[in-house]
């Protein structure tokens, strides 16, 4: 069976962004990028499926400009057979990224599709959900377990006060959550070997897909800094101070 | 046009999500039908009926609904959208789950995770963790959205709606539900609490004989870090940040956390942050209101005394 994971080339998870004032907007362009943290782990969870035999082949796909082929490298050493990019210089959204994936999905045939529950970024936590509804397959979101059976798998998801389980008939969209798996360290020869890879490349303007924006983004801004914490000698203290300011009787 | 929100049961009983939910769609002012689905829907109908700015109470009932899944109630919502011009959920695990896919399948971008609404068509959404908060203009004539319970008031009790019951559509049974397993808790529900009491990695094994003694004399819930909780010390309910749930209690206690922006990211709404850390250059002190810079291992057996 065929498993197709989506990455999305994006801003590090520990960048504290900043509002450029001219413009209003997150001033992305010193920003380091590298691989959404939630589609390192969509990888790995492919890996292991074809290690154990479950899986022939993984084929990973990227939608961005050039500079998303290093995240599609870094996949490449972490052990998918093939790359693919559908390129393009815009900031698309969600609805159109779904549209695309969807077209990759109708050319690749994959019994199982990976994404991560969010990209780290604008946190939207919509396209693996809006690529499900536009195939209408099952949808398994928040993924921290998973079982692959014959035609089916069983997706252990986090709810609110536990976990649940459900059985999706394949083909099936699984988002994964940051407790499916840790994800296996790069070693400097595969990324040395992920270099000389090939990158399957599509122009995403020709794939018969609407990429309008639907929505602006008009302004950003940084919250109010809080004046940091008044420091108190002891315990006895804040429980004073607590009971004066009437946040504890 | 009116307005359609997404209710959420818990067992047979409405989540008090629905009147955080109800509230934010008052600001089309249009009249609101609440949906609620289930296998047993009679309660909850009532507890709908009697939030107040509730114009209808949709009542949809199956077997299938017993736990829902993605697809049934994408298409329960399906079957009657065309009679709304906003749709608007939680933005819960559920919400999160279906408001996206229902918006896919109208060719609709949603909106999620939304903290203020200018209606008709302007709103404000945390990015970057929470780090940077934008204004965002939806050009689209139908809105499809998730709000941040935590974001707006509850309405109260009081309303008299008219409950209506339609029909549902047959499953297509992509999926089936397999089995839940719940930690059940006699302390108050962590995303609702008034008081939550949380700690980081450093707590160790005894993270709940520590935390377990103060979070009961104070009514509180435990929350916990995703260091900590990958440690294997608290269950991944406990986890709150980014990934895991949001609060905004009316006081939080972090106790050995070094605050993180991913774990910032999922308290900021909480009116009184207290830090307890050794560290005096901790992170955690820079958000928080109150800050003891002590010992943990001392300072929480003092806590549990002090509280006595
Ligand atoms: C994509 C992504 C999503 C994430 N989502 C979340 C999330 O939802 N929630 C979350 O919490 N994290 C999340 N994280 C992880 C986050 O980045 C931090 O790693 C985590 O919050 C740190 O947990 P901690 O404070 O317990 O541990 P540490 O960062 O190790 O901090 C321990 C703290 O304890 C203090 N300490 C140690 N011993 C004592 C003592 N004896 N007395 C007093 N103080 C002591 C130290 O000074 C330090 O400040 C996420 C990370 C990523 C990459």
């Amino acid at each position: 069976m065929k498993v197709l994971v989506a990455v999305k080339h994006t801003v590090d998870h520990n960048l504290k962004p900043f509002v450029d004032a001219a413009t209003g907007q997150v001033d992305l362009s010193q920003a380091r990028r590298g691989i959404n943290p939630f589609d390192e782990i969509s990888i790995e969870e492919a890996v292991r499926l074809k290690e154990r035999g479950q899986v022939t082949e993984i084929v990973a796909v990227a939608i961005g400009g050039t500079d998303a082929k290093d995240s599609l490298r870094h996949a490449y050493a972490m052990g998918v057979d093939r790359a693919l990019l559908v390129e393009t210089d815009a900031r698309l959204q969600p609805l159109a990224v779904a549209k695309l994936l969807k077209v990759i999905v109708e050319r690749e045939q994959p019994g199982l599709i990976f994404m991560g529950k969010q990209a780290v970024g604008e946190d939207y936590g919509q396209t693996g959900q809006m690529l499900a509804a536009l195939l209408g397959v099952g949808l398994g979101t928040f993924a921290s377990g998973i079982q692959l059976g014959d035609g089916f798998v069983e997706v252990t998801r986090e709810i609110d006060k536990g976990t649940q389980t459900i059985s999706l008939q394949l083909p099936a969209v699984v988002t994964s959550d940051l407790r499916l798996n840790e994800p296996r360290f790069i070693k400097l020869p595969n990324l040395m070997m992920a270099k000389k890879k090939n990158i399957e490349t599509l122009a995403a303007s020709e794939l018969g897909v609407d990429l309008a924006n639907r929505f602006t983004v008009i302004k950003s801004s940084e919250p109010p800094q809080k004046p940091g914490a008044i420091q108190l000698a002891n315990v006895n203290e804040l429980i004073n101070t607590l009971r004066k300011a009437e946040v504890l009787q | 046009m009116s307005i359609l929100v997404l209710a959420e049961l818990d067992g047979n009983k409405l989540k008090g999500l629905a009147a955080h939910v109800v509230s934010a769609a008052a600001a089309w002012q249009q009249p609101i039908d609440l949906l609620v689905y289930g296998s047993q829907v009679d309660e909850a109908a009532k507890e709908a009926a009697n939030l107040s700015g509730v114009a209808r109470v949709l009542v949809a009932q199956a077997d299938h609904f017993a736990h829902p899944l993605v697809e049934d109630v994408q298409d329960l919502v399906l079957s009657i959208a065309k009679e709304y011009s906003v749709i608007v959920g939680a933005h819960s695990v559920l919400g999160k789950s279906v408001i996206p896919a229902i918006a896919a399948r109208l060719d609709v971008s949603p909106i999620t995770d939304v903290v203020e609404i200018h209606a008709p068509s302007i709103y404000v959404r945390p990015e970057y963790a929470g780090n940077i908060f934008s204004r965002i203009e939806n050009h689209q004539s139908l809105q499809i959205v998730t709000v941040r319970n935590t974001a707006f008031r509850p309405v109260s009790a009081g309303g008299n709606a008219e409950v209506v019951s339609i029909s549902v559509p047959a499953s297509r049974a992509l999926s089936r539900w397999v089995k839940e397993d719940i930690n059940h808790s006699d302390r108050p529900e962590l995303g609702s609490a008034r008081v939550v009491i949380a700690g980081g990695r450093s707590l160790g094994e005894n993270f709940d004989a520590l935390l377990s003694p103060i979070a009961e004399k104070l009514d509180a819930a435990i929350g916990a870090t995703r260091a900590c909780v990958d440690a294997g010390f608290a269950p991944n309910d406990l986890q709150v940040g980014q990934t895991g749930t949001l609060i905004a209690p009316d006081l939080y206690i972090a106790v050995g956390i070094s605050g993180a922006m991913q774990h910032i990211a999922g308290i900021k709404d909480s009116k009184v942050v207290v830090a307890i850390n050794h560290d005096p250059d901790a992170p955690i002190f820079k958000y928080a209101d109150y800050g003891v810079i002590a010992d943990l291992f001392t300072a929480l057996p003092e806590l549990d005394k002090a509280l006595q």
